[in-house]
């Protein structure tokens, strides 16, 4: 099995607090990844250290390494806006961009100069269908993206994502701010599009992660506590704190 | 501990209504003087406003509002008020000013908010801040000391000889006392101001729509263009506006630069005499003059009317802007 993503001694200190502590993982490709654990234990922080998100955090201090196809990604040769092009990231909050439905997709390809075609729309319906939203909005693409409701703006933001064919996704609780359907649309988008791309999910339901991990990754105070596939972790958990946890004594 | 003891007894009752009354009493005193003090410089803006308006009217009286407004000549003694040449040494000086300052401002405003660590941030911002707090008659002094010879032993030659051809860069004043060392006091000094007010609107914005952006792969610029700029321009527009409407009203350093000559000025190196400097100059002297006073009064009156429509634009404009960061 391949893994994209390798993770070595990462240690990261916000100010005076230290969040991680030298955590060590292998993201293996094609699969969900859920990265568990009670609020606070440093889940989206570790989320972030993997498109180099951390470094907008005022007083953040990173060491250890964080790989992509071998390569450290925090290396001073490295391109940010090329990782961040490759490893993509679905917010807990929609933000659509202050532009059209159409150049909200159009957004990051514009950017990069992937395509110079003038007619991008064959390549914004492609990204749209596999996002789930195309249905609902091919008539209305040059309205303002604003004018969506939050769960197809979040639909939106997965589609402006993929429409740089990233390698990996990053989900920081996606589902969090969405109400139930919305959820599920975006959670069965998930499940599709794992076929083809590597999920890193962060998430505080225990149930979601139960329906879409492959691999679990258990959190606590900074540390990774347990890691393996979900049917390991979820029905025979090796450490007391991935116990009591699943089964809600803590967090 | 006795349970008795803990319950109110019926004189405790009655000191506590009463203690509850007299708190009450308090509240409602202190409410009335809140509400009182509030509304008093509301008040005095009104007593001003009538004031002017009273004591113009003679002149608003005898003279039609367009030979006023439209005016050419301003010869107090032989009762001739024409206020053009005054408001468009206003507009010139200001309007200069501003073209000075506004893409200075909101470029550093940008910095600041978007490009500039923390440390830099919070180093630069209140040194900024203090210019804003240089009295303007030091601003008026370093222009005479500084601005006012390089434009006239440099800056005003040089243009002559290169760009003479043009009408609005001919120069028949040698002395440098100009629109142009006007407009760059003014530019400097509106310019803490308006980044103050540009970085207040920048950073209304949320993060996650820096992050929405910066997670395809945007750079920092690219972000500020398509991202963040469409959602300020409003906001950094009445930035602006509030810039213009100080930097018309700017009485002393401005005086002190201009040359004070009441002619309509044709090039930027020509003296002018703005609206505030004429009022500055002339109240109190030769009040003998028949219309003089109400004449000097309608044009603190057009002076406040003016600066009162900006700055009511850019209050509803950044409402409106700061309104929207909290969606």
């Amino acid at each position: 099995m391949e893994n994209h993503i390798q993770i070595r001694n990462l240690n990261v200190r916000i100010g005076n607090t230290q969040i991680i502590h030298d955590v060590s993982l292998d993201i293996p490709d094609g699969q969900v990844t859920a990265i568990l654990g009670p609020s606070g234990c440093g889940k989206t922080t570790l989320l972030r250290s993997m498109n180099r998100f951390l470094e907008l955090t005022e007083d953040s201090h990173i060491t250890g390494e964080v790989l992509l196809d071998g390569k450290n990604i925090y290396d001073q040769d490295v391109d940010v806006t090329e990782i961040r092009r490759r490893i993509g990231l679905l917010a807990q909050r929609p933000f659509s961009l202050p532009m059209s439905i159409y150049e909200n997709v159009a957004y990051g390809l514009r950017i990069h100069r992937v395509n110079n075609s003038r007619n991008l729309k064959p390549i914004i319906r492609h990204y749209m269908e596999l996002a789930g939203l195309w249905d609902e909005v091919s008539k209305r693409l040059h309205e303002p993206a604003t004018a969506l409701s939050i769960g197809q703006q979040q639909r939106l933001c997965l589609a402006r994502g993929l429409a740089l064919e990233p390698e990996v996704i990053l989900a920081d609780e996606p589902t969090s701010a969405l109400d139930p359907i919305s959820a599920q649309h975006i959670e069965m988008k998930l499940q599709e599009l794992k076929e083809k791309y590597t999920i890193v999910l962060v998430t505080h339901t225990l149930r979601q992660a139960r329906r879409l991990a492959d691999h679990v990754v258990f959190m606590y105070l900074g540390e990774v506590v347990e890691q393996g596939s979900a049917k390991e972790v979820f029905e025979n958990p090796q450490m007391e704190r991935t116990k009591a946890y699943l089964q809600g004594s803590i967090g | 501990m006795d349970l008795q003891a803990t319950q109110p007894q019926p004189t405790d009752q009655r000191a506590a209504g009463k203690i509850l009354a007299s708190r009450q009493r308090t509240e409602r005193r202190a409410s009335v003087l809140f509400k009182g003090l509030t509304l008093f410089p509301i008040l005095i803006f009104l007593v001003i406003l009538v004031v002017l308006i009273a004591r113009s009217l003679p002149i608003l009286q005898q003279k039609s509002l367009t030979d006023l407004l439209f005016g050419q000549i301003w010869r107090p003694s032989e009762g001739v008020f024409g206020f053009l040449p005054f408001i468009a040494g206003s507009l010139w000086v200001t309007g200069i000013a501003i073209l000075l300052a506004a893409p200075v401002s909101i470029l550093c405003a940008i910095f600041l908010s978007e490009y500039a660590k923390p440390v830099v941030r919070t180093t630069i911002k209140p040194l900024i801040d203090i210019l804003a707090a240089i009295p303007s008659v030091v601003y008026g002094l370093w222009g005479v000391l500084v601005i006012v010879p390089w434009v006239g032993d440099s800056f005003a030659p040089f243009v002559e000889s290169t760009l003479g051809f043009l009408p609005f860069l001919q120069s028949k004043n040698p002395t440098g006392y100009s629109i142009l060392s006007g407009a760059i006091v003014l530019a400097v000094m509106v310019t803490p101001f308006i980044i103050a007010i540009s970085y207040e609107v920048m950073r209304t914005v949320p993060r996650g729509y820096h992050e929405a952006s910066l997670a395809v792969g945007a750079t920092r610029w690219q972000t500020v263009r398509y991202v963040i700029f469409p959602r300020v321009a409003s906001g950094l527009a009445a930035g602006v506006v509030l810039g213009i409407s100080r930097a018309f009203g700017e009485t002393m350093a401005v005086l002190m630069v201009v040359g004070n000559n009441p002619n309509i000025p044709k090039s930027i190196l020509d003296a002018a005499y703005p609206l505030p400097a004429l009022i500055a100059n002339n109240y109190g002297e030769m009040m003998s003059i028949p219309l003089y006073d109400a004449a000097l009064l309608g044009s603190a009156l057009l002076l406040l009317i003016i600066v009162l429509i900006f700055n009511v634009l850019a209050t509803l404009v950044l409402r409106k802007v700061t309104g929207k960061g909290q969606e």
